[in-house]
């Protein structure tokens, strides 16, 4: 249920603004990846890349070749929605759809996917929502609006909704940077459970919770505003928060910029 | 404005020989450039209270425009009232089930069915064509057409909105007919077996022109009122959808229209509105008939701001009573339809009202 992703040269467009420049990395399967690095540097960018999502908005594009397991996501002859399917996205604002109840959020990738079937479906949100460390705390009102959770109830709901379509790989942006330290404390539990059946990747802005939550690390940065943003270093995080091969690097993580 | 104390505590001060600004202390707010000028912060004594104030005017003049509101109400309630009365007291035939209208006569005789039945027949009619094509246009302006032109798009359909109705009834009548009539033959031929398109003719001035110009009248304002509603959605949550895997005609169905729902009810409900008040384009393109007939091809049909555009010019005293009465029976009509709008939006509020 997890698979690798490699990335080589992968630049991403804004129209004419260059956002990354040339990226490459390899993600390995069951495992939580943290890209970190000061705003605006394509962190952001890049991840959406990696699911398509980059491409909805308008004038945005691509270079270079992103696979997953040895499939090229971006060649022409696939399906566009089965490789969000494939690959999860949790976003940085929790984002539960208005109208819809606890369950129904749930279960929305599912009936996207075609099942109707009420016995699946109930399987699926209890499975899901138990995953997302989330069942205890709504069991008794599912039929409740999803929006109104308080917001790490809402951001589990959305972990719920998309690893309840069976994703390969479950990207977070920023995932608990609209959360208090309680709420991201049961994310970063959640990560690590979910971490036995899925490919993580994790955009953070809080350097401890990638020293605490991940395996591997990426470090982007930009020379300038402008600018592309690179991939400075890529290592395992214990590397990269003791020993970083990079000056650039070190300023980061001891603070001296950024 | 009111005084400022701290001047005469600083007149003594001076008089202990430190200049009056130093008298002021530390503590006593911002510095002003000019220190002959009481602290921006405060520093004296609090002001009074203005007693008459651009406050205090402002919120009579608004409580006044929101009185007036119901005064007016009221006002031309108790106006169609008591006019209504005395044409319904001396109606010989009943009001409500009667198939005629000769409320001029000695014997004055009228009934509102038919009339009530024409109105919602045509707006009816007029909802059924021009929703679906003004949720489609309102849809693909919002999220599929490209910007460029997506905008003059929704400006002709604005204009369209700006058109007199006049304008459409002529249209209609002069132009629109005759593809009507030709397409009401045709139906006729194969359809007749359907009791919506049988009887033996005449066709062409019938409910189905009616409700066709009507349709064309009310698309403009539920297309751009609907649009409005879909570019609201937010778009995190149309992410959440494509993200999920939904395709672009998925993810409207899941995150665009159930969001916009209780506005796409409202702007369909004001198109209704407008269509079950339309007046001269219904008067110049149906051809009058008082009976309740499903048939929506044959000549006739009727509405009740038609009936009355047509008959005021003739009307004696009870007659124009009698028109009242009928404007009332559609004043409640499109009250029951805006009561019915507003529970149905209203169900719902739990969910709306708690998305961020």
């Amino acid at each position: 249920m997890a698979k690798r992703i490699e990335a080589s040269n992968v630049s991403s467009y804004y129209g004419s603004f260059k956002a990354i420049d040339s990226v490459s990395m390899t993600v390995e399967p069951k495992t939580i990846t943290a890209l970190i690095g000061p705003s605006g540097c394509g962190k952001s960018t890049f991840l959406r890349s990696i699911n398509r999502m980059h491409e909805v908005l308008p004038n945005a594009r691509i270079e270079g070749s992103l696979t997953i397991d040895d499939q090229n996501i971006y060649d022409p002859d696939v399906d566009v929605t089965a490789v969000r399917r494939m690959i999860g996205m949790v976003f940085q604002r929790p984002n539960p759809f208005p109208t819809m109840s606890i369950y129904e959020n749930a279960v929305a990738g599912l009936k996207l996917n075609g099942v109707k079937k009420k016995s699946i479906l109930d399987e699926a949100a209890e499975k899901s929502l138990r995953s997302a460390n989330l069942w205890d705390e709504v069991k008794d009102r599912l039929d409740r609006p999803g929006a109104g959770l308080s917001g790490g109830q809402q951001q589990r709901l959305c972990i719920a909704r998309t690893i309840a379509v069976e994703p390969q790989v479950v990207l977070m942006d920023e995932p608990c940077s609209a959360l208090d330290p309680i709420s991201t404390l049961a994310i970063e539990d959640l990560m690590f459970k979910l971490k036995d059946r899925f490919t993580i990747i994790i955009v953070t802005h809080n350097m401890q919770q990638a020293a605490r939550v991940s395996d591997k690390t990426g470090f982007f940065s930009i020379d300038k505003t402008g600018d592309p943003g690179r991939l400075i270093e890529y290592d395992d995080t214990q590397k990269i928060f003791s020993n970083p091969a990079q000056k650039k690097t070190e300023d980061y993580i001891t603070g001296r910029f950024g | 404005m009111g005084d400022y104390p701290s001047r005469s505590v600083n007149a003594t001060a001076g008089d202990l020989g430190v200049t009056p600004r130093h008298a002021r202390g530390a503590g006593s707010g911002a510095s002003p450039s000019n220190f002959d000028e009481p602290p921006r912060g405060g520093g004296g004594a609090l002001p009074k209270k203005a007693r008459f104030s651009i406050e205090a005017g402002f919120r009579g003049l608004s409580t006044a425009s929101g009185a007036m509101v119901l005064v007016i109400i009221v006002a031309i309630a108790v106006f169609l009232i008591s006019k209504a009365i005395p044409a319904l007291q001396a109606n010989t035939g009943n009001f409500l089930t009667q198939f005629e209208w000769r409320p001029n006569e000695a014997q004055p005789s009228f009934g509102i069915a038919a009339l009530a039945f024409g109105t919602v027949l045509s707006s009816v009619i007029a909802l059924i064509v021009a929703v679906p094509i003004a949720l489609s246009i309102a849809l693909f302006l919002s999220h599929y057409a490209p910007k460029r032109l997506a905008t003059p798009l929704g400006f002709v359909i604005d204009l369209l909105a700006a058109v007199p109705s006049v304008v459409f009834g002529l249209w209609g009548r002069d132009v629109f007919q005759e593809p009507v009539r030709d397409f009401s033959i045709w139906l006729n031929k194969y359809f007749s077996w359907i009791p919506l398109f049988g009887g033996d003719g005449p066709f062409g001035q019938s409910v189905l022109l009616g409700g066709l110009v009507l349709a064309i009248m009310v698309l403009p304002i539920v297309t751009s009122l609907s649009r409005e509603v879909f570019q609201q959605t937010p778009g995190m949550n149309e992410e959440a959808a494509l993200a999920l895997g939904a395709t672009r005609w998925e993810m409207i169905r899941t995150a665009v229209l159930p969001y916009g729902k209780p506005g796409v009810i409202a702007a369909v409900m004001l198109g209704l509105g407008r269509a079950l008040g339309e007046t001269i384009a219904l008067a110049l393109t149906l051809s009058v008939a008082f009976n309740i007939s499903f048939n929506l091809i044959e000549n006739g049909g009727n509405s009740v701001a038609a009936n009355i555009a047509n008959s005021f010019a003739e009307a004696n005293d009870t007659g124009r009573g009698a028109l009242i009465a009928s404007g009332l029976v559609l004043f409640a009509i499109t009250l029951v339809v805006n009561m019915t709008a507003r529970a149905i939006i209203y169900r719902r509020r739990e969910f709306r009202d708690s998305a961020a």
